[in-house]
C-alpha cells in the first residue's frame, strides 16, 4: 500500500485522539468524503488534491547509482492533512502541508522536514500543469510524465528530473485499495516506471546520478482500522522489468494485500494471505529495534526473496518518526526497491 | 546541660521581650528592606524575561522592511519559494494589549507557547475562531475577540500570542506582517536575500532584550538603592545583635564561672541565634513582600510609561526571594554575631562587664583609621577607575567609608561644644552626649546612611528629570509629529502642512555602522528650531552654519565615549563621505550612537529614503485643527500623529510615578534607621542610669532630663544629617557621573534641590525625635527607688 | 589531702598589676582558712587559680591530688561544675531565672539535682519563702543566701568565697557568714574565704596572710 505517514495528524489531532493507529490514522472522519469502490479515478484530475479527504499524499522514492557505481536513495513526499473537508484562501484554510525529504547513501542519511498552511500559496499543488510544492521543493513539469523534483535541507540538496516510461498503475480494485478486514480503504495508485536522472549535493560535493523512480498517489479519511498499529510496506523493481507493492498491517491479525506488475505495466491485484514478509533480523535505531533485513515471499508468482536495507539507519527524524530507505533484492529475484516501517515505538 | 544552659539563655527573652522584639524586628526590618526592593527588581526582570521567552524572537535573526515598514504576506512566501526557512510575526495594540500574531508551523523551535505542550491544541489554535494565549489578567482584557483564551501563567505580563491570521484580523491588518524570524538552520540551497527581496534586511540575533537594555537605567536606580538599602540593613543587624549580647555579657560570664564550657556555650548562642535570624528573616521576607506589592504597581505604569516595557502590576511570591531574603538575614545574622561571638570568646572570665560602648571607644580609632583608608580607596577608584565593577568598589568604600567616620566626627564636634559650653548643666549635656555616641554608633551610621542614600537617589531621580524634560524640550520641538504610511501619504500631509504649518521638518533616517558600532544616522534641515532649541556638551564655534554647509556631523554622547570620537575626528558616514565631528549632545537613555549630517548631505548619501516623518511647527493653538486638516484631507489616522503637549504630559505623569515609589522607599529607609535609634536608646537607658542617677540627686528633675535626653538625640540626629549631606551628595555624583557613564555610555547633569533635602532632614529628625520619646518618657517615670538603687549597691 | 599549691606563680602585664610570687600551701579534707591581705596583695588571683577560672603561669595547684595546670578550658569548667564552688562577692545570679532557679541550676549543670536537698538548703538560709521571686526583688543579703544555696547544692569538695558579705552590712555579713561555716561544715567540704576584714578572718581556724603576693 503506501499507507504512508500522515504524520501530520499527530500535529492536529487532540492527544486522546492520536491514541487510535498509528499517526492517528485511524481515527474516525465525519464531514469527510469516503473512498468508494465504484469511484472510477480520472487524470489528471486526480493528480491534484482531494480537500474534502482527510489525508493525501504524493510520495516518490528512487533507486539510483552514481558515476562509480555507489547505490543511492531517495525520498520525496508532500503530505495534506485537513482540519476540515474544504479549501480557501488565507490562512483561516484547513489545509496543512507537510513535506518529507531525504538523500540515503551505503552510510549516511540525510533528513529535511517542511511544514506550511495552506491558502496563502506557501505549499499546494495543482493536476495540470503538474505542480506539487512546499516552500522551494518541487515536482512539477508539463505533464505527469515528465517532471522535476526538487528538495534542499541544511546539510543536502537535490535536483532530479523524471521521466515515466511506463503506465499508471491502479491498485486494489481499481484503484481502490482496502486496508483491513473491516473494510477500511484508500483511494490508491503509481506511477513506478520514471526513469531519472540528476544532481544530488552532498556534504562531500555534488553527484550525478541515474536511476529509477516510484511515485505514489493516496488518499482517504480513515485507512486503517482501530487496532493497526503500524505497517511494513515494500516496493520492489525486479531486473526482469516486473515489480511488486505489499504491505503488511500489523494489527490483532495481521492484513496484507499486495499488486504485481508485469514489465508491461499490467497490474494484478492480489487477497489478504497471499503477500507475506518475516523480519530477519533487528537493528537497533534512534532506541528502537527495527527490522532491516526480511525474507520477502510472493508465492503465487514464485517470488522468495530476501530484502536488505542499503543503510539500516535510514531512520526519519521527523516529526512522526519512522523508517524509510532504499534496499536490496536477492534470492529467486534480484533488483532493488524501498521498504517502510511505522510504528516500531520505543 | 545543654538543656539547662538553653534554659538559662532562653530564661532572658522571657524577662526581657522588648529586647528579644527589637532584635527580631531590626532583623526583619533590614531583611524586609532588602527583599522588598530585590523583590520589585527580580518581578520587573522576570517580566521581561517572560517577554522574552514568551516570544523566544531575541535568539533568533530577523528580517525587517529596511524603511521599517510592514512586510507583505507576498513577500512572506516569496522568501519561503525561494528556500528561507523563515516565520512571520505580527505584533499590535488591542485594548492596551501587545497581541503577538506567529506561525506555528514554521516557528523555530522555542518560539511561542504552542507545541510547547500544556494546553497547546493545534488545531484549535489554527482553526476555527481560534485561541488566543494570555495570563488571566490579560485575557480579561480581550473581551469579545471570539477566540478561546487559553491561561498561560509564564507569558509575558499584557500580552497575548495568538495565530497570525487571527491576530491579522483583531488587529485589521490583513496581509500584513512585522518581520520575519530567521531559523538558525537554512537550506543549502536558498537564494541571497538581496536577489529575492533587496528591499528586506536581516539582523543579527540579539544578545539581550531592547526593553531590557532601555530599562537597566532604571534597575541601576533600584539596584543602588536595594545597595543601600543593604548597607542600612547591615548596620541595623549589626546593632540588634550587638545589643543582644551586650546585654548577656554578665549572664555568660556567670555561666561559665559556674562551669559551663565555653565551646557549648558558643554554639548553643550561634544556633539560638540562627533560629531567630530564620524566624525574623522570614517576618522580614513577607514585610518586604508587602512593601514590594505596594510599589510595584507604580513601578511598573513606570516602567511602561518610560520605557514601553511591559511589567505585571502584580507580585508572585518566587521562591528565590524567600531564599535571598533568609539568606540576608542569615548572612546579616552571621557577620554581626561573629563579632560578638568572637569578643565573647576572648572575654576573659574574671575583669569586671566592660560595656560595649567602652569597647567601641577603644575601637574608634580603628574605624577612623578605616574610614581614611577606604574614602582615599573610593577617591582614587573616581580618578582612576576603570569599569562597572569599579564603580560599585568605589560606591562602596564611599559609603562605609562614610559611616566610619561618623562616630570620630561627632565626638570631635561634641569636644569642640563641651569647650564652649558655660553653664555647668549645658557642660554635663556635652560631655554627656559625647559619651553617648559609642553606644549610639551603630544606629546613628545607619541613620546616616538613610539620610545619604536619599539625598544620593532623589538627586539622581530629579536630576534624571529635569535632564530628560530638558531633552524633551530639545528634541520634541515641533510642535506636532506625523508619521506617513508611504510616499503617496508623505507626499499629501507634506501639501497640507506646507500650507497650514509654519515650518515642516522632514526627519530623515538610516540604520548604519558607524565607526564599527550601531548607529543611526539622521538628516536635519537647517532651521532655527535646532538652532535655538539643541544644546550640545562641546561645539566647535558656529556649528550650526558648519553644518549646514555640509562641512561635518553632529554625534551624540554615546558615540563620543563609546567610539572615541572627539571634535575635530573624522566620521565615515557613508560611501565616499568622511567628515569632522562638529558638536557633541546628549543623547539619554538612547542605547545606540547617532550621528546628524545636514539634510543636503543625508540625501545625496541616501537617496532612495524619503522622508516618511515630519515635525510641524505651528502655534500651540492650531495643532488641533492641524490634526483635524490632516486627517480628512491626507488621512492621517490618529495614531500617526503625536502632540508635543501630550508626550510632555505623559513624561511628566511617569516621573511623578517614579517620585512615588522613591519617597515611599525615602520613608521606610529613615523609618528603619529611626528604629535603629530607639533600640539603642533603650539599650543604653539601663546602662546611663548610674550616670544619670547623680545628676538627678543633685536637683536635675526626671522630666528635664527626659527632655534634655530628647533634645541629645535631635542634636545627634541633626550633626548626622549634616554630616550626610555631603556623603550624599557624593553618592549621587558617583551614580550620575561614574556609575551610569560605565553602565550606558551617557553622563547625567548633577543638579542640587536644596528643598528637598531640608525636607529630608526634617524627616530625619522627625524620624530620631519619635524613636526618642518613648525612652524619654520612660526616663521621665523611673521611680526615685531605682535611681536610689545606684547608690545602694554601687555597680 | 584536698588542695596542694606549690610556688604558684602568676603576673598581669601593666603595671599596678597583682603578682603572685611563688605561693605554696596544703588544704586538708574539711578544713576551713581565712585568706587576709591588703587590696591587690594578690588573694582574689589565688582563689581565682584554686577555682580553675584562671591559669598559673608556673607552679601547681592540685585538687584531690589532679594537677590543673595542664587542664584546657572545657576541664576546667567540668573542675568548676563539680568539684569545686565559688561564691563571688557580686553574687552572679542569673537574674531572668527565680530564686529556685538559680539555686538549682549549678547542681543541674553538673547533673547532681537533689530537690530535696535544694529544699534543705533553702530552708536553713531562710529563702522558702523566695523561691519563686526574681534576684532583684531580693535585698543584697539574700541574694548572697541564694549564691551560696546554688554553691552547695551540688555539693562540692571545695568552697571558694571571695569577700561574700563585701556588700553586706555587718550584721547581715556575720549572720551569712556563720550560716556558710555552718553549712560547709556539715557536708565535709574544704572552705577558703578571701576576706580583708580581722573580724571575719578571727572566725575560721587557720589564717594565710598574703602580702605583695607572698604568704607572710
Amino acid at each position: 500500500m503506501n499507507v504512508k505517514a500522515l504524520m501530520l495528524l499527530l500535529l492536529l489531532l487532540p492527544p486522546q485522539a492520536v491514541a487510535q493507529g498509528f499517526a492517528g490514522l485511524g481515527t474516525q472522519s465525519e464531514g469527510f468524503a469516503m473512498p468508494t469502490p465504484d469511484r472510477v479515478l480520472t487524470f489528471p484530475a486526480d493528480h491534484g488534491a482531494h480537500p474534502d479527504f482527510r489525508i493525501e499524499w504524493w510520495y516518490l522514492t528512487a533507486n539510483m547509482t552514481g558515476p562509480d557505481g555507489t547505490p543511492y536513495g531517495l525520498q520525496w513526499t508532500l503530505f495534506r492533512s485537513a482540519l476540515a473537508p474544504h479549501d480557501g484562501q488565507g490562512w483561516d484554510t484547513p489545509q496543512l502541508w507537510m513535506g518529507h525529504a531525504a538523500i540515503t547513501t551505503p552510510d549516511a542519511h540525510y533528513v529535511a522536514e517542511r511544514l506550511a498552511r495552506g491558502g496563502i500559496g506557501q505549499a499546494g499543488v495543482a493536476a495540470a500543469p503538474f505542480s506539487a510544492w512546499i516552500d522551494d521543493w518541487v515536482m512539477q513539469g508539463p505533464d505527469f510524465e515528465h517532471l522535476r523534483l526538487t528538495a534542499s535541507g541544511p546539510d543536502f540538496a537535490y535536483d532530479v528530473n523524471l521521466t515515466a516510461t511506463g503506465p499508471l498503475v491502479l491498485h486494489g480494485q481499481g484503484g481502490y485499495s482496502v486496508k483491513s478486514a473491516a473494510g477500511q480503504a484508500s483511494h490508491y495508485y503509481s506511477q513506478p516506471f520514471f526513469d531519472l536522472s540528476g544532481t544530488l549535493t552532498l556534504p562531500g560535493g555534488d553527484v550525478a546520478v541515474t536511476g529509477r523512480a516510484w511515485l505514489d498517489r493516496e488518499w482517504s479519511s480513515q485507512p486503517l482500522a482501530a487496532d493497526q498499529q503500524g505497517w511494513d510496506w515494500f516496493s520492489l523493481s525486479f531486473d526482469t522489468g516486473e515489480k511488486l507493492m505489499g504491505f503488511v498491517l500489523r494489527g490483532n491479525t495481521d492484513y496484507t494485500a499486495a499488486t504485481w506488475i508485469d514489465a508491461g505495466g499490467q497490474a494484478t491485484a492480489l487477497v489478504d494471505g497471499a503477500f507475506a514478509a518475516a523480519p530477519l533480523n533487528r537493528h537497533s535505531v534512534a532506541g528502537r529495534q527495527v527490522p532491516t533485513a526480511w525474507q520477502v515471499r510472493l508465492p503465487d508468482r514464485g517470488v522468495d526473496v530476501t530484502v536488505t536495507a542499503l543503510n539500516p539507519d535510514a531512520w526519519m527524524q521527523t516529526s512522526v518518526p519512522y523508517w524509510e530507505g532504499p534496499v536490496a533484492v536477492t534470492g529467486s529475484h534480484t533488483g532493488v526497491g524501498y521498504l517502510e516501517m511505522t510504528g516500531y515505538d520505543n | 546541660m545543654t538543656r539547662v544552659i538553653l534554659s538559662a539563655l532562653a530564661s532572658h527573652w522571657r524577662r526581657n521581650p522588648l529586647q528579644l522584639i527589637t532584635l527580631l524586628a531590626g532583623l526583619a526590618l533590614a531583611t524586609a528592606l532588602w527583599s522588598g526592593v530585590q523583590a520589585i527588581n527580580a518581578e520587573a526582570r522576570s517580566s521581561y524575561d517572560a517577554a522574552a521567552a514568551t516570544l523566544g524572537e531575541g535568539q533568533f535573526a530577523q528580517i525587517t522592511a529596511r524603511d521599517g515598514q510592514p512586510i507583505s504576506q507576498q513577500r512572506y512566501v516569496a522568501l519561503r519559494r525561494a528556500g528561507w526557512a523563515v516565520s512571520p510575526v505580527i505584533e499590535g495594540r488591542l485594548n492596551g494589549v501587545r497581541i503577538v500574531g506567529l506561525e506555528p508551523l514554521t516557528a523555530p523551535g522555542g518560539l511561542g507557547p504552542v507545541g510547547a505542550g500544556g494546553g497547546a491544541d493545534i488545531g484549535a489554535f489554527l482553526s476555527g475562531a481560534g485561541q488566543i494565549f494570555a495570563r488571566e489578567d490579560t485575557l480579561a482584557r480581550l473581551t469579545g475577540t471570539g477566540a478561546q483564551g487559553v491561561v498561560a501563567q509564564d507569558a509575558a505580563p499584557n500580552t497575548a500570542v495568538t495565530d497570525i491570521g487571527l491576530a491579522q484580523r483583531l488587529l485589521a491588518r490583513p496581509d500584513q506582517i512585522d518581520r520575519l524570524i530567521v531559523a538558525p538552520d537554512q537550506p543549502l540551497t536558498r537564494r541571497p536575500l538581496a536577489e529575492v527581496a533587496p528591499d528586506l534586511i536581516q539582523s543579527a540575533a540579539a544578545e539581550g532584550g531592547d526593553v531590557a537594555r532601555l530599562t537597566d537605567s532604571f534597575h541601576l536606580n533600584l539596584t543602588a538603592f536595594g545597595l543601600l538599602s543593604f548597607a542600612v540593613g547591615l548596620f541595623i543587624v549589626h546593632g540588634a545583635i550587638g545589643l543582644a549580647f551586650e546585654q548577656r555579657r554578665p549572664m555568660v560570664r556567670t555561666l561559665r564561672a559556674l562551669g559551663a564550657p565555653l565551646g557549648r556555650l558558643i554554639a548553643l548562642m550561634a544556633v539560638e541565634l540562627a533560629v531567630l535570624g530564620l524566624i525574623a528573616g522570614g517576618l522580614g521576607v513577607g514585610l518586604g513582600y508587602l512593601i514590594a506589592a505596594a510599589l510595584l504597581p507604580d513601578v511598573a505604569a513606570t516602567l511602561r510609561g518610560l520605557y514601553g516595557a511591559d511589567v505585571s502590576g502584580q507580585l508572585a511570591l518566587r521562591p528565590v526571594w524567600w531564599i535571598s531574603g533568609l539568606a540576608i538575614a542569615l548572612g546579616g545574622t552571621a557577620v554581626a554575631a561573629s563579632g560578638a561571638l568572637w569578643s565573647l570568646a576572648r572575654m576573659p572570665l574574671l575583669s569586671g562587664v566592660q560595656t560595649r560602648a567602652w569597647a567601641m571607644a577603644r575601637n574608634s580609632k580603628v574605624g577612623a583609621a578605616a574610614s581614611v583608608v577606604l574614602l582615599v580607596l573610593s577617591a582614587a577608584l573616581a580618578v582612576w577607575g576603570q569599569g562597572l565593577l569599579a564603580g560599585f568598589v568605589m560606591l562602596g568604600a564611599l559609603l562605609i567609608g562614610g559611616a566610619l567616620a561618623l562616630p570620630p566626627l561627632l565626638s570631635l564636634v561634641l569636644t569642640l561644644a563641651e569647650a564652649r559650653a558655660r553653664g555647668p548643666v549645658s557642660q554635663w549635656f556635652w560631655a554627656d552626649t559625647r559619651q553617648q555616641v559609642p553606644g549610639l554608633s551603630l544606629a546613628l551610621m545607619a541613620l546616616l546612611l538613610a539620610m545619604a542614600a536619599n539625598v544620593g537617589v532623589s538627586t539622581m531621580v530629579s536630576s534624571f528629570r529635569l535632564t530628560f524634560t530638558g531633552f524633551l524640550d530639545q528634541r520634541l520641538a515641533s510642535e506636532l509629529y506625523v508619521s506617513a504610511e508611504d510616499a503617496t501619504q508623505a507626499a499629501a500631509i507634506l501639501a497640507i502642512a506646507q500650507d497650514q504649518a509654519d515650518a515642516v521638518l522632514p526627519l530623515l533616517s538610516a540604520d548604519r555602522q558607524v565607526a564599527g558600532l550601531p548607529a543611526q544616522v539622521y538628516g536635519a534641515r537647517d532651521h532655527a528650531t535646532y538652532r535655538v532649541n539643541w544644546q550640545f556638551l562641546r561645539a566647535v564655534p558656529g556649528v550650526w552654519d558648519s553644518l549646514a554647509r555640509g562641512e561635518g556631523v553632529l554625534i551624540n554622547e554615546q558615540m563620543y565615549r563609546r567610539a572615541g570620537l572627539d571634535l575635530g575626528s573624522v566620521v565615515a558616514v557613508g560611501p565616499g563621505a568622511s567628515l569632522a565631528v562638529l558638536g557633541i549632545y546628549g543623547d539619554y537613555g538612547n542605547p545606540i550612537g547617532q550621528v546628524i549630517v545636514t539634510e543636503n548631505v543625508f540625501r545625496s548619501l541616501f537617496p532612495d529614503i524619503t522622508a516618511l516623518r515630519f515635525g510641524l511647527r505651528t502655534v500651540p493653538d492650531r495643532v488641533a485643527a492641524l490634526r483635524t486638516r490632516l486627517q480628512e484631507g491626507a488621512g492621517v489616522p490618529d495614531g500617526a500623529m503625536i502632540d508635543q503637549a501630550a508626550i510632555k504630559a505623559l513624561s511628566l505623569s511617569v516621573f511623578e510615578r517614579t517620585f512615588t515609589v522613591t519617597t515611599a522607599l525615602n520613608v521606610l529607609t529613615l523609618a528603619v534607621a529611626g528604629f535603629a535609634i530607639l533600640m539603642s536608646l533603650l539599650t543604653l537607658a539601663a546602662m546611663r542610669l548610674p550616670q544619670l542617677a547623680p545628676v538627678w540627686a543633685l536637683g536635675l528633675t526626671r522630666t528635664r532630663l527626659a527632655l534634655l535626653d530628647l533634645l541629645r538625640a535631635v542634636v545627634l540626629a541633626a550633626l548626622t544629617g549634616a554630616l550626610a549631606l555631603p556623603l550624599g551628595l557624593a553618592l549621587a555624583w558617583a551614580l550620575l557621573a561614574v556609575v551610569n557613564v560605565e553602565a550606558f555610555g551617557w553622563r547625567l547633569p548633577m543638579y542640587l534641590f536644596p528643598i528637598d533635602y531640608l525636607r529630608l532632614g526634617g524627616l530625619a529628625l522627625l524620624a530620631a525625635t519619635l524613636a526618642a520619646l518613648w525612652p524619654a518618657w520612660r526616663l521621665s517615670r523611673t521611680p526615685p527607688a531605682h535611681l536610689l538603687g545606684v547608690f545602694r549597691h554601687e555597680r | 589531702m584536698l588542695l596542694c599549691l606549690r610556688d604558684v606563680v602568676k603576673t598581669y602585664p601593666g603595671p599596678g598589676a597583682a603578682v603572685l610570687g611563688g605561693v605554696s600551701f596544703d588544704l586538708d579534707r574539711g578544713a576551713m582558712l581565712a585568706l587576709t591581705g591588703e587590696s591587690g596583695s594578690g588573694k582574689s588571683t589565688l582563689l581565682h587559680l584554686i577555682g580553675g577560672l584562671d591559669t598559673a603561669d608556673s607552679g601547681m595547684v592540685s585538687i584531690e591530688g589532679t594537677d590543673l595546670t595542664p587542664l584546657d578550658d572545657g576541664g576546667r569548667a567540668a573542675l568548676r561544675r563539680g568539684t569545686v564552688g565559688v561564691i563571688f562577692q557580686q553574687f552572679n545570679l542569673i537574674p531572668s531565672l527565680t530564686v529556685a532557679a538559680n539555686i538549682a541550676f549549678q547542681a543541674r549543670l553538673s547533673g547532681r539535682h537533689d530537690p530535696d536537698r535544694d529544699r534543705v538548703l533553702a530552708t536553713r538560709l531562710g529563702l522558702s519563702d523566695h523561691l519563686h521571686k526574681y534576684p532583684e526583688q531580693l535585698s543584697g543579703g539574700q541574694q548572697q543566701r541564694v549564691a551560696i544555696a546554688r554553691t552547695l547544692a551540688p555539693q562540692p569538695k571545695l568552697v571558694l568565697a571571695d569577700e561574700p558579705t563585701g556588700n553586706l552590712d555587718e550584721a547581715t555579713a556575720d549572720g551569712v557568714l556563720n550560716l556558710l561555716r555552718d553549712l560547709v561544715e556539715e557536708t565535709g567540704a574544704g572552705l577558703i574565704l578571701v576576706t580583708h576584714s580581722e573580724r571575719l578572718a578571727a572566725r575560721l581556724p587557720r589564717r594565710l596572710h598574703l602580702q605583695a603576693g607572698r604568704l607572710a
